[in-house]
């Protein structure tokens, strides 16, 4: 026993050793998949909060043709942060306009606009958009309200210069009531959170799973490690050991990485707030720490069967989709979470992640039908690669 | 000693090993001679024990490789063929590495790697990291590192593929001292002039079976041929696959 514990011992502090000096296989495993991700992540969302929060009080420039048919109005829209430049087009010059991305909006007031408003009919405003300019559209939604805010102005002044309550033309009041807590809000958006965290510390493992395996087969080295005089899943078991320290080290770094980097995005400035304290981050990785033996015997069984490291590449490209495929599920289906999909791993992990970062809490033993499931898969996956180590088709 | 008594192997419907025995003594180098696919590579593999044979077993000093192994194991040297070492290991952390594996402690490693590279005359390239070394030098690391336990049989296949003529030269001087040592040096070639220049007993090898198996003055006898080369050629019925 002592033997056996000695060679995972020696293989551990090997590959592990072997794998630190690798410059390129650390960068990418270490350095660019834990932080690159979060940056990226953290970055587009911080963009698309500013974009949210910032446009709302940025004035909104408005090509405004014939504005003198309609002077009132003119005063209503500068109230309302509106530009106003005046063109002179006619309807083909303003479609021309939009269409060719020279004026993002265009407001045409018609020659008998005042006329008719003047004799409390219907007057049109053409009010020219390209809807498939995201800009476009979104100015001419911020345009459409204030012009409809100044329809429904005018019609109660006109109801009541005819001496009835304006009341009576609002008979449904509906007030939204939304419950969901801020930290829930983000959630929305951090959806894909749980989805990066199992992958990059898959990823952290996956050149080890390889090189441990198919790498050492190509390079000439396998045959002379199974001659020294170990059990064959001994020498397996310190391989998936160093696979699952690398994994280990990706997982935390990533999560201190998300940890700081949406802690300093300001999701509160949209009503969200993020739930990754220390305390968060230690439990998400604790939750994840369960997935690491059988994400690593998983990579080394699929690594096993492959005849070169390119090929191994190539596999385990698709195997780190595998657990993506539960989460694609989830968030299509708006799967909650019960006690059959926690026994499902990578699900479960993602239902105990989304729990922490919406601040509710799961059952305890919903966390423990989690772990304890992930765990014994795992290690029948661990046996499985330990069994694998026995055929002769792996000497190629 | 090396005894392995009527191996046989197939891979799916081929027959790679019809029928192999054969023995290798103490103090003795023994060349394994055979034109490429002739079996070479495969018996050395069953006696290795990373193959095992379907029929037939092998004993080293006595242990069998296929009731025992591990124990087996702790007997034998063994350098496979393009036996590649670790890129990001210095040759002596290569060395030290086996070591280990084979449960020694770790002052004894170092000790003995450190007797390896002066014996193997490795102390230019020892503490370099192994990734940029030539063939000659990944050689000598390799067979450092299957000597580190100090096993009394060797197992070399195809040893001096690849390598240089004065790291040939090199390399027999070194087979010639551990079996001046006592031991048990079995190697695989199909090369005709090493295996003469260097063997005290020749198997040779075709097709899966043994087709003669002596010293070079008893194969020259067996065929009537005065020339080893010409006495290879008659035994496996062609020159092909030799050189």
């Amino acid at each position: 026993m002592s033997s056996a514990l000695g060679a995972m011992r020696s293989v551990f502090s090997k590959e592990f050793k072997e794998n630190l000096r690798d410059r390129r296989t650390l960068l990418s495993a270490l350095v660019i998949g834990p932080l690159l991700g979060p940056i990226l992540f953290g970055t587009a969302l911080s963009l698309s909060i500013k974009r949210g929060t910032t446009e709302l009080d940025q004035p909104v420039a408005l090509a405004v043709s014939h504005a003198e048919r309609a002077p009132n109005l003119m005063t209503h829209l500068r109230e309302h942060r509106v530009t106003i430049e005046s063109v002179s087009y006619d309807d083909a010059a303003a479609r021309a306009a939009v269409k060719e991305h020279r004026k993002s909006i265009v407001l045409l007031v018609p020659e008998d606009f005042g006329r008719r408003f003047g004799a409390s009919e219907p007057a049109s405003l053409q009010l020219y958009v390209d809807a498939s300019d995201a800009d476009s559209e979104k100015r001419a939604t911020r345009v459409r309200a204030i012009l409809n805010l100044y329809g429904t102005l005018v019609s109660r002044l006109r109801i009541l210069a005819r001496g009835v309550d304006p009341l009576i033309l609002s008979p449904l009041v509906v007030k939204d009531t939304d419950v969901s807590t801020p930290a829930g809000r983000s959630v929305v958006a951090l959806g894909a959170l749980s989805y990066l965290v199992l992958l990059t510390m898959l990823m952290g493992g996956m050149y080890l799973a390889i090189d441990t395996t198919a790498g050492e087969r190509e390079r000439g080295s396998l045959e002379s490690l199974l001659t020294v005089p170990m059990r064959r899943e001994h020498l397996i078991y310190g391989k998936m050991l160093a696979t699952c320290a690398y994994m280990c080290l990706s997982l935390t770094l990533t999560v201190c990485a998300y940890s700081v980097v949406l802690r300093s995005t300001g999701l509160e400035r949209v009503g969200m707030s993020v739930n990754f304290g220390p305390g968060v981050a230690a439990r998400i990785v604790l939750f994840c720490l369960p997935f690491v033996p059988l994400g690593a015997a998983l990579m080394t069984i699929v690594a096993a069967f492959t005849r070169s490291y390119r090929e191994a590449q190539t596999y385990l490209g698709l195997i780190l989709l595998i657990p993506t495929l539960p989460l694609v599920f989830a968030s299509v289906l708006g799967l909650r979470p019960t006690a059959v999909l926690m026994a499902i791993p990578s699900l479960s992990q993602h239902f105990l992640i989304t729990s922490l970062l919406r601040d509710e809490s799961l059952p305890a033993s919903y966390v423990a039908l989690s772990v304890g499931v992930t765990l014994a898969v795992g290690s029948v996956l661990v046996m499985i690669a330990g069994r694998l180590y026995h055929r002769e088709a792996l000497l190629g | 000693m090396i005894e392995a008594s009527l191996l046989q192997k197939h891979f799916g419907p081929i027959a790679a090993l019809r029928e192999v025995s054969l023995r290798a003594l103490d103090g003795r180098i023994t060349g394994l001679l055979g034109p490429n696919g002739a079996g070479k590579s495969t018996t050395l593999r069953i006696l290795y024990t990373v193959l095992a044979p379907d029929k037939g077993d092998a004993l080293i000093d006595g242990v069998s490789v296929v009731r025992e192994p591990l124990q087996a194991r702790r007997r034998i040297g063994v350098l496979p063929h393009g036996a590649g070492i670790y890129p990001h290991l210095t040759a002596r952390e290569n060395i030290v590495y086996f070591g280990k594996l084979h449960g020694l402690e770790r002052e004894q490693c170092e000790r003995r790697a450190t007797e390896l590279v002066a014996l193997l005359e490795m102390q230019d390239f020892a503490d370099r990291p192994a990734k940029g070394f030539s063939q000659g030098q990944r050689v000598k690391t390799a067979l450092a590192r299957a000597l580190v336990h100090d096993p009394r049989n060797l197992l070399l296949d195809e040893p001096t593929n690849g390598l240089d003529v004065m790291a040939v030269r090199s390399f027999r001087r070194l087979l010639v001292r551990l079996r001046d040592e006592g031991r048990c040096v079995l190697f695989s070639s199909h090369v005709m002039q090493e295996v003469a220049a260097l063997c005290d007993d020749i198997v040779v090898i075709a097709n899966g079976q043994v087709v003669a198996h002596g010293t070079p003055n008893a194969l020259r006898a067996q065929t009537r041929m005065d020339n080893l080369e010409d006495a290879f050629v008659r035994l496996i019925g062609s020159s092909e696959g030799l050189s």
